[in-house]
């Protein structure tokens, strides 16, 4: 259980179209990333979903029901706030109550979810506490545990991670990774980091001004973007879009080559550049890398033990068979 | 204040504030006590010495005493219900989007800006008289003989007087508390099933307790003492006699100083032990 579609969906606040005619349909167990730059509507889309807001017109079901009109606690979705959202009044244990005990479920029921959840998040030890005196990522897990205990056809995470330190942020992402693999529910997750996506999605929708841009598996939108706009989200550091001579040389507006598709050579190659600023990550090193002609700077991700100062000169070769090609209207040409 | 002499120099620093609001509490108080311990009629001979406990005992003696206790506490209390319920309900309405919401929030907090010996006048003359208030005209309106509030209904109608006044610090307090209230929260119990009633009673009241204690201890404090309401509508006739009414009285209508302080002693009493009691129910709001 867990089939979600949307079919012609539009969202307008006031005069402002949010979202045009949108259709999207999410599959049982699927982990479904929205990835896309801040404002871009992924949260909207979210709240559409989840009913928090109503929409403009089209149709949402969810698994085969019409859900246009549901009020969002009939719908059968958990939802995992920004800010978690926990009741600052109630112990770890009536927050994760809290659902349950509006459902009407009888005690004993409710207590065997709760120490079940508690069990499963680690959080057993701190179910008596307030979420005041917890720490970030302990919070965290309480609010997924207050959507676990529904046992919902689907979770809704809205930049979930996005408060966390980065040590955190890793912890959490295998966390929610393996809660997926564990409960094969639907997921739903809006991010704007295209590392969070491209690790856990089983489908990605990159999404800009409320446009689904390109859906796919992470490794399809890797190898095959759409468009321009795609190219440049996923993928870190990003894809070199080069316009102009070089693009030219191959007869279309834009070429694309991902840093780590180009060879560095101090001696020969096909492109001559000067090295910029080089960061020295220890497994890799990321060099920025200017004249060259329709692209400045110029990223590529070189082993760690290249070896190149500020100011020196370089030769790249991209991989033949790595680059995209763009035409004029952004969108891929083969 | 890191060393020795800027803490030195603070606290020197300090003591004429320090002093002064010290001098400011004290010296009424023990003029206060020092009389309440004397027989002083100024009209009738002046100071006529030292009587020990005497006014003491004949204050609570007197039969008026428990009755102005009782008074007080109706009227605090009834007007806490009053201004705390209604406060909780404005507030909330006033938090929805509304066309015209600045004027309509300052239109609500007015009331407070009028001097109490004003608005208890209005309403005495406008609102209840029972030939020409306003009261009356609805009452007759609909074919019932007008009431005649401050007799009838006294004790009743000063709390409602006061409550007027009262409404819009409660009010504005909540509104506050209720805009602080993180609309994400909402939401997550609107996921969680939900419904607004539920909403209001699991999520907003824990979330406005807080404000709630501040609106009862500040009102309780200034409501112990409320006088010019009494004074320009009953004249403490009609059960409406407080213990702050009651030791007016004493003081200036029997010219017996010495009875009224001791009175006011007594007032001292019975707001610390309201304030202590009030303080263990709702303190533990403020620990949190």
């Amino acid at each position: 259980m867990g089939q979600i579609n949307l079919t012609q969906v539009t969202k307008s606040f006031g005069d402002v179209n949010v979202i045009p005619p949108l259709d999207l349909n999410i599959n049982d167990g699927e982990f479904t990333v929205f990835v896309g730059p801040s404002g871009c509507g992924k949260s909207t889309l979210l709240r559409l979903i989840a009913g928090l807001e109503d929409i403009t017109s089209g149709k949402i079901e969810i698994d085969g029901q019409d859900a246009t009109e549901l009020p969002p606690a009939k719908r059968g979705l958990a939802m995992v706030f920004q800010s978690y959202a926990l009741y600052p009044h109630m112990s770890v244990r009536k927050n994760i109550a809290f659902p349950m005990k509006m459902a009407g479920m009888d005690e004993a029921e409710q207590k065997k979810r709760i120490e079940a959840a508690a069990k499963a998040l680690n959080l057993t030890d701190y179910l008596d506490r307030r979420p005041g005196q917890l720490s970030g990522g302990q919070r965290q897990r309480v609010a997924i545990g207050r959507a676990i205990v529904r046992e919902p056809s689907a979770f809704l995470f809205d930049e979930p991670l996005s408060n966390l330190d980065a040590a955190l942020r890793v912890g959490m992402r295998l966390e929610i990774s393996e809660m997926h693999k564990r409960l094969a529910t639907t997921m739903i997750y809006v991010t704007h980091d295209q590392v969070e996506a491209m690790t856990m999605a089983d489908k990605i929708v990159v999404l800009q001004a409320g446009v689904i841009e390109q859906v796919g598996s992470p490794l399809e939108l890797y190898r095959r973007p759409r468009n321009k706009f795609v190219a440049g989200f996923i993928g870190s550091p990003k894809m070199n879009l080069i316009e102009g001579k070089l693009a030219s040389e191959h007869s279309v507006h834009t070429i694309g080559i991902r840093p780590e598709h180009i060879d560095v050579s101090t001696t020969e190659g096909a492109w001559q550049g000067t090295v910029g600023v080089a960061e020295h990550l220890g497994s890799d090193t990321f060099i920025h890398i200017h004249g060259i002609p329709g692209c400045d700077p110029l990223t590529v991700r070189a082993g760690g033990d290249v070896d190149v100062r500020h100011g020196d000169t370089v030769y790249l070769t991209p991989q033949a068979q790595h680059i995209h090609k763009f035409g004029a209207d952004g969108l891929r040409l083969d | 204040m890191a060393t020795q002499h800027s803490r030195s120099a603070a606290r020197f620093m300090m003591a004429p504030a320090v002093v002064l609001l010290l001098g400011w509490m004290l010296v009424p108080l023990l003029m206060t006590l020092y009389f309440s311990f004397k027989t002083y009629l100024p009209l009738r001979g002046g100071d006529l010495g030292w009587t020990g406990f005497d006014n003491y005992v004949r204050f609570v003696s007197s039969s008026a005493f428990w009755p102005s206790i009782q008074a007080t506490l109706i009227i605090v209390g009834g007007a806490l219900i009053i201004t705390v319920g209604f406060g909780v309900l404005l507030g909330i309405l006033l938090n929805q989007p509304m066309w015209g919401q600045g004027v309509v929030r300052i239109l609500v907090i007015a009331p407070f800006f009028v001097m109490p010996t004003v608005s208890a006048l209005v309403w005495k003359n406008m609102f209840m008289d029972p030939t020409n208030g306003l009261l009356a005209h609805l009452w007759r309106f609909f074919g019932a003989d007008p009431v005649v509030w401050l007799s009838d209904a006294s004790l009743f109608s000063i709390i409602l007087i006061v409550s007027w006044q009262w409404l819009p610090f409660a009010t504005l307090i909540l509104l506050t508390a209720i805009q602080s209230l993180d609309g994400e929260q909402l939401e997550a119990s609107e996921m969680d099933g939900a419904p607004v009633l539920k909403r209001f009673w699991y999520i907003v009241l824990p979330h406005l307790s807080r404000a709630i204690t501040i609106v009862i201890l500040i009102e309780t404090i200034f409501l112990l003492s409320i006088f010019a309401e009494i004074l320009v509508t009953t004249g403490g006739a009609f059960g409406t006699r407080t213990l702050t009414y009651l030791i007016f009285q004493r003081v200036l209508e029997s010219q017996n100083v010495g009875l009224g302080s001791a009175g006011g002693v007594y007032a001292i009493i019975l707001a610390n032990i309201v304030a202590i009691f009030l303080m263990r129910i709702v303190g533990k709001n403020l620990d949190a």
